[in-house]
């Protein structure tokens, strides 16, 4: 069943088109990952599903509803989150605040939010700390589980494992794995060696134009696709 | 020097200037009593910025809006309290507390509705169109306090306007050498007050987290599902209202006011926000008595220095913390 539909999507930034006619399926449930290389327009994909910038011409649908017009704070409430590629973690705030603030009612969960510390046993050992004094890792934790504290349908998250230490991106590994079981995820990256063992289905971003859509199986098993379309040597 | 800083940061900090400069003052100035009476000027008219300082400072880090009508609200609580409080003399000057509570309430009421109203009307017409754009807010926000200093002209008139006060502020508390004014320690106590209702809206409601995360990223604000937008406007009325509250109580304290009274402040408000650090409250209090108490110090021990003390007192925290005394965003 289809969750999100991109039309032939364009996005302009100022004077430059960074999006090109993007069109693009994406399924309910596991992982779908976006990949692309450097100013691909893989960013640029999740802000103008999130109206954070407008495509125009073309649309964004969500369960068949067009959410291309609608403020970026009605998007999100529609049941989409999103983790931008700088964590977006409120420094000020305690890991406990930027947690309630995603919450609808200002209240947890208890069962998510047990859910959260099995996840990120972390985010609990500092639950009072302001997020400013955290690591890079625990920042990402902690967007991320910004983005599970409520129910949702469909996660966007941007570049997650930029600059975090392996043995962390292992643990993010797990943690995608197990979100995806209940939540849709649409991921962008460019460490092709964890989108691959996360990733469903794909598709492949080239000076903002959609270059190629399939299985990541197929994907991760044609070595000279993966040459032309992301210049990977390994 | 690593051991020093963390001892002076687990001693209060920042929080401790005040101290040091205060103690610092002791010492230069001599006589005690002098100095009691300058230290407790210095709180009360910090706490009178504060007021004026705090708003600007939520709306200058939540919206990133630099604006300099600010001030104009500052002008406009001062004419409005005055004429409230002329209006009402005879329950001024009447022997029941009660009568000089209700004209003092009703004059500061008056101050803050215009306030709310006024700060509706300017974010709605004024700010909206030039969010983003830091040259057309500054020209456009720079118009608008003309603009309203010259309303205030053609309504109050040129001469400047006597402000009286409440009988039950009048006068002095007489400790041994020390005489401490009524009205003083009153605009402590509001400005006191103010600041710890703020502290705990921002701290303890689910709208201050919304205000405080806003301030950092406005983006992701929305993006977990609000639109701060609304909360744009709410803040932007919240700050008017405390910049003419501020303005209230300086016309009590000047008693007699004209309409440049603003333009005259803005500089001062400006000086508070930017040595405070943008969008924190603790910060703008801190830097709005660190002002307070200088420029009553300087006043006192080198007279021709005073009005340059607070620009000095500027550059040398930003160039000791560039980013102000506590900044909202680390």
């Amino acid at each position: 069943m289809t969750l999100l539909t991109l039309n032939a999507m364009q996005t302009n930034i100022e004077q430059y088109a960074v999006l090109h006619d993007v069109t693009l399926t994406v399924p309910e449930g596991g992982v779908f990952v976006l990949l692309g290389r450097n100013g691909a327009g893989k960013t640029t994909t999740l802000r103008s599903i999130m109206g954070l910038w407008r495509p125009s011409p073309g649309s964004v649908t969500f369960r068949g509803e067009d959410i291309s017009a609608l403020h970026t704070a009605e998007v999100a409430r529609k049941g989409i989150a999103y983790v931008p590629e700088n964590m977006g973690v409120f420094g000020g705030l305690t890991i406990e605040e930027n947690l309630i603030l995603a919450t609808k009612t200002g209240k947890f969960d208890t069962a998510r939010l047990n859910r959260i510390y099995d996840l990120f046993p972390a985010l609990k050992t500092f639950w009072g700390k302001q997020a400013w004094s955290l690591s890079g890792g625990q920042k990402q934790m902690l967007a991320v589980a910004r983005a599970i504290i409520e129910p949702r349908d469909l996660i966007l998250i941007d570049e997650p494992t930029k600059g975090l230490a392996p043995s962390i991106i292992d643990a993010m590994a797990d943690a995608f794995r197990e979100i995806s079981e209940t939540t849709t995820i649409l991921l962008v990256e460019q460490n092709f060696h964890f989108a691959k063992s996360l990733g469903r289905d794909m598709a492949v971003i080239d000076d903002g134009r959609i270059a190629h859509t399939g299985s990541m199986a197929d994907f991760a098993a044609d070595k000279a696709l993966q040459d032309q379309l992301l210049s990977l040597s390994a | 020097m690593k051991n020093l800083t963390q001892i002076l940061a687990r001693m209060g900090g920042v929080n401790l200037l005040p101290v040091a400069v205060a103690a610092v003052a002791f010492v230069l100035i001599g006589v005690p009593s002098s100095w009691v009476t300058l230290t407790v000027a210095g709180l009360a008219m910090g706490m009178m910025i504060f007021l004026m300082a705090s708003g600007l400072s939520l709306v200058f880090g939540l919206m990133d809006v630099l604006n300099f009508g600010h001030s104009a609200f500052v002008s406009l609580g001062a004419f409005v309290a005055a004429s409230v409080l002329t209006w009402l003399a005879g329950w001024l000057g009447a022997d029941s507390i009660f009568l000089n509570v209700m004209a003092l309430f009703l004059a500061l009421t008056a101050a803050l509705i215009v306030g709310l109203a006024g700060g509706w009307f300017f974010e709605t017409v004024i700010i909206r169109p030039v969010y983003k754009d830091h040259l057309r807010q500054i020209l456009i926000t720079m118009g608008a306090l003309i603009v309203a200093e010259q309303l205030i002209l053609a309504v109050w008139g040129g001469t400047p306007m006597a402000v009286p006060r409440p009988q039950f502020l009048e006068g002095a508390i007489i400790l041994g050498d020390v005489s401490i004014e009524i009205y003083r320690i009153f605009a402590f106590l509001l400005g006191l007050a103010v600041y710890v209702a703020l502290y705990l809206t921002l701290n303890r409601t689910r709208i201050g987290l919304l205000i405080r995360a806003g301030v950092e990223n406005r983006e992701m604000v929305e993006a977990l599902g609000f639109r701060i937008d609304r909360l744009f406007i709410g803040v932007f009325m919240l700050g008017s209202a405390l910049a003419t509250l501020g303005g209230a109580m300086w016309a009590g304290y000047e008693t007699l006011i004209s309409p440049s009274l603003g333009a005259e402040m803005m500089i001062v408000v400006f000086i508070v926000v930017i040595i405070g650090g943008l969008g924190s409250i603790e910060g703008t209090l801190l830097g709005a008595i660190m002002v307070g108490l200088v420029g009553n110090y300087v006043g006192f021990l080198m007279p021709k220095m005073a009005l340059a003390s607070n620009m000095i007192l500027m550059m040398a925290i930003l160039m000791w913390r560039p980013s102000g005394l506590r900044p909202a965003v680390k």
